[in-house]
């Protein structure tokens, strides 16, 4: 596998991927023709992401990372700003640009059971990527196909190749879903939740498997998740988000330990650790909800629920990205 | 009854039909719970803990093959009931549920204010404005303003329904809440707002639970007691203290282990293999292939043994003169 390691690092110096001043909306209509509104699913994001490097966006439901995965995608078109790959931007690639970048980028989806078709055996579903971007060659297909499910630990192949969908428990059937999206050898991984539908006991083992993957090819791998208390273990950098923007960012430990944002602050707060303890105690919890996407807030969309609002200022504008400790950026007006 | 636990459940087997033979989904679970005690019950998928909640609440579905052992609520034995005495003496009155998902499972056509006080209405016989006035208590118990009782579900957030359908549990003051995953779909924030409410209630109406989940972590947020099931038994029963800080069960000490903690370096581990196939479970230990502290006695099915005073492990290592 090491030639193909090297095939697939970016020949292109600076950031893979970068997102700016990105926004997704989706435009709301009733009786099919009239405009009520849009929501707001990203709402101005940027960041950059490093070749080879392992980065988590953690939020809520609802506060748009999935939407985000699937604009990165190309699965959306943005509605303003736009995502560049490699130093191109996305909305100026033609039609087989766009393919070859659909190769480049590996996706693996929420529910394994819904992303692999019940109808294809496994040898059906490796293969598929492989006849659409071209490789004509049964042999090498079958091979590349073996390789994949050694890569994501489902050997002897042999014993997978002609079992459906339904035949494989949840975690082999994730595996599937990685060893797809490995198949035609891309640059970078987007995995949306990749274990959020496993047994607990199973996520360790498939979050270990991407993230050795990850570091085996260099790849970039861009990992949207809502439980921060084990992204320590599989990413580098984490981004915060909450109603469509991106909060904080910053290297995991540094973010754990130091959270700056009022929002992140509450999010760790409220994670518990198997403490017999934790029964006897209230959780500071804050009130309210997440905003509605289609009408947020005006200023800080945390400021309705923020206990350290600071009137005036953060119900009028939103906070400009400030940087309070060294490589540690946070949209929050108290660092100002 | 003086001393007498609320709940007391032993050897309890429900065994399911299925095309390929017989399914033992529950088989030989015992435990008692004391008044306003919360007992977690933790497991992996398809280990039975569903199966509990529905014998519990005896909601059998049509194929079961076996149902026996005793339930003993307030010292009095209810296996014996005929369904329509069951109906009228114990489920949602002394027994409430909520099901696993419920918060989906909302009649989208009726608000929700009717649907919480339909319990009293059916169990109670009370008019309607006697019911929704009960039922608009309830709301601020579990922290939905009173407003909401007019609105349809899907005009509700998924932790707002979440909450509407404990309020249907509470609304009949029953003395013990099943709850089958309660949180398990809702986000970091609402999970941990729920759970407030859940310790407020039990310290304010002195109500008992049973949480049966398999999220470790936000099971400390009220447990007292824990039992883990592992392929349909239950195979270490303990205080939370205990069991959350020296877990005794081999299957214990690696499911603690593979528990992410926030501010921990280590990779948490995780637990190699998979639960055996309950329409054919192995002879002796269930967990056997997959403990590292397997030994010869292993192949026979395990004693539960008493290590402590409200403590029991099903595990040959527990025994006398084990591994002489």
């Amino acid at each position: 596998m090491n030639a193909s390691a090297r095939e697939v690092r970016s020949s292109v110096p600076g950031p893979v991927l970068s997102a700016r001043d990105l926004h997704t909306w989706f435009e709301l209509r009733q009786w099919g023709f009239l405009r009520v509104g849009s929501v707001r699913a990203v709402d101005g994001v940027n960041f950059d992401l490093q070749t080879g490097e392992a980065v988590a966006f953690v939020g809520e439901s609802g506060c748009g990372k999935s939407s985000l995965a699937r604009t990165l995608l190309g699965l959306h078109q943005p509605t303003r700003g736009e995502v560049i790959f490699e130093g191109r931007s996305l909305g100026t690639l033609d039609g087989a640009e766009r393919k070859a970048y659909l190769a480049r980028v590996g996706y693996v989806q929420q529910d394994p059971y819904g992303a692999l078709p019940p109808f294809m055996d496994v040898r059906r579903i490796l293969h598929e990527p492989l006849i659409v971007h071209g490789v004509r060659n049964r042999a090498e297909r079958d091979q590349r196909a073996r390789e994949a499910l050694e890569e994501v630990r489902l050997s002897p192949p042999e014993d997978f190749l002609s079992k459906f969908p339904h035949m494989l428990s949840g975690g082999q059937q994730q595996r599937v879903v990685i060893a797809r999206a490995l198949i035609l050898r891309p640059a970078m991984i987007i995995a949306d939740e990749p274990v959020s539908m496993l047994d607990a006991s199973v996520r360790v083992e498939i979050l270990q498997l991407l993230r050795r993957i990850q570091i085996d090819h260099g790849l970039t791998l861009a990992f949207i998740t809502h439980d921060l208390s084990t992204v320590r273990h599989f990413a580098e950098r984490i981004f915060v988000m909450y109603a469509g923007r991106i909060v904080e960012q910053a290297e995991v430990n540094e973010l754990l330990n130091h959270p700056q944002h009022p929002y992140t602050q509450a999010l760790l707060a409220a994670i518990s650790d198997p403490d017999p303890d934790n029964a006897r105690q209230q959780r500071e919890v804050p009130p309210g909800e997440p905003p509605s996407l289609l009408k947020p807030p005006a200023g800080c969309r945390f400021h309705p629920r923020c206990n350290r609002m600071i009137a005036g200022t953060c119900d009028r504008e939103y906070p400009p990205d400030l940087e309070p400790r060294q490589g540690h950026g946070t949209a929050c007006w108290l660092y100002r | 009854m003086a001393g007498e636990p609320l709940l007391r459940v032993e050897d309890l087997k429900l065994h399911y039909r299925s095309g390929r033979g017989v399914v033992r989904a529950l088989d030989g679970v015992s435990f008692d719970l004391r008044r306003n005690e919360a007992l977690v019950v933790l497991g992996e998928s398809g280990c039975g803990k569903s199966t509990l909640a529905k014998a519990l609440m005896r909601l059998l579905p049509r194929n079961v093959q076996h149902f026996s052992g005793r339930m003993l609520v307030d010292g009095v034995e209810t296996m014996g009931h005929s369904e329509e005495r069951f109906r009228r003496e114990v489920r949602w009155v002394r027994i409430s549920l909520v099901m696993q998902a419920a918060m989906n499972a909302l009649n989208p056509v009726v608000r929700v204010g009717e649907q919480v006080a339909e319990p009293l209405r059916v169990h109670r016989g009370w008019s309607n404005r006697r019911a929704l006035d009960r039922a608009a208590e309830v709301f601020g118990l579990v922290g939905v303003s009173a407003d909401f009782l007019q609105r349809y579900p899907f005009e509700l957030s998924g932790g707002m329904r979440q909450r509407v359908v404990l309020a249907m549990a509470l609304v009949t003051e029953p003395d013990l809440v099943i709850m089958d995953e309660p949180t398990s779909a809702l986000d970091v924030l609402t999970q941990a707002s729920i759970m407030n409410a859940l310790k407020r209630i039990k310290q304010e109406l002195g109500t008992s639970f049973i949480l049966i989940t398999h999220d470790v972590s936000t099971s400390s947020e009220l447990a007292e007691r824990v039992a883990l099931m592992y392929a349909g038994q239950l195979v270490e029963l303990a205080d939370a203290k205990d069991f959350f800080r020296e877990p005794a069960h081999p299957y214990s000490k690696l499911l603690m282990a593979s528990v992410p903690r926030l501010h921990q370096e280590e990779t948490p581990v995780h637990i190699p293999g998979q639960p055996p196939n309950l329409l054919d479970p192995p002879e002796g230990c269930r967990f056997a292939d997959r403990c590292p502290s397997r030994f010869d006695r292993c192949d026979r099915d395990p004693e539960t043994f008493r290590i402590g005073e409200r403590r029991t492990v099903r595990c040959w290592l527990y025994a006398q003169g084990a591994r002489t």
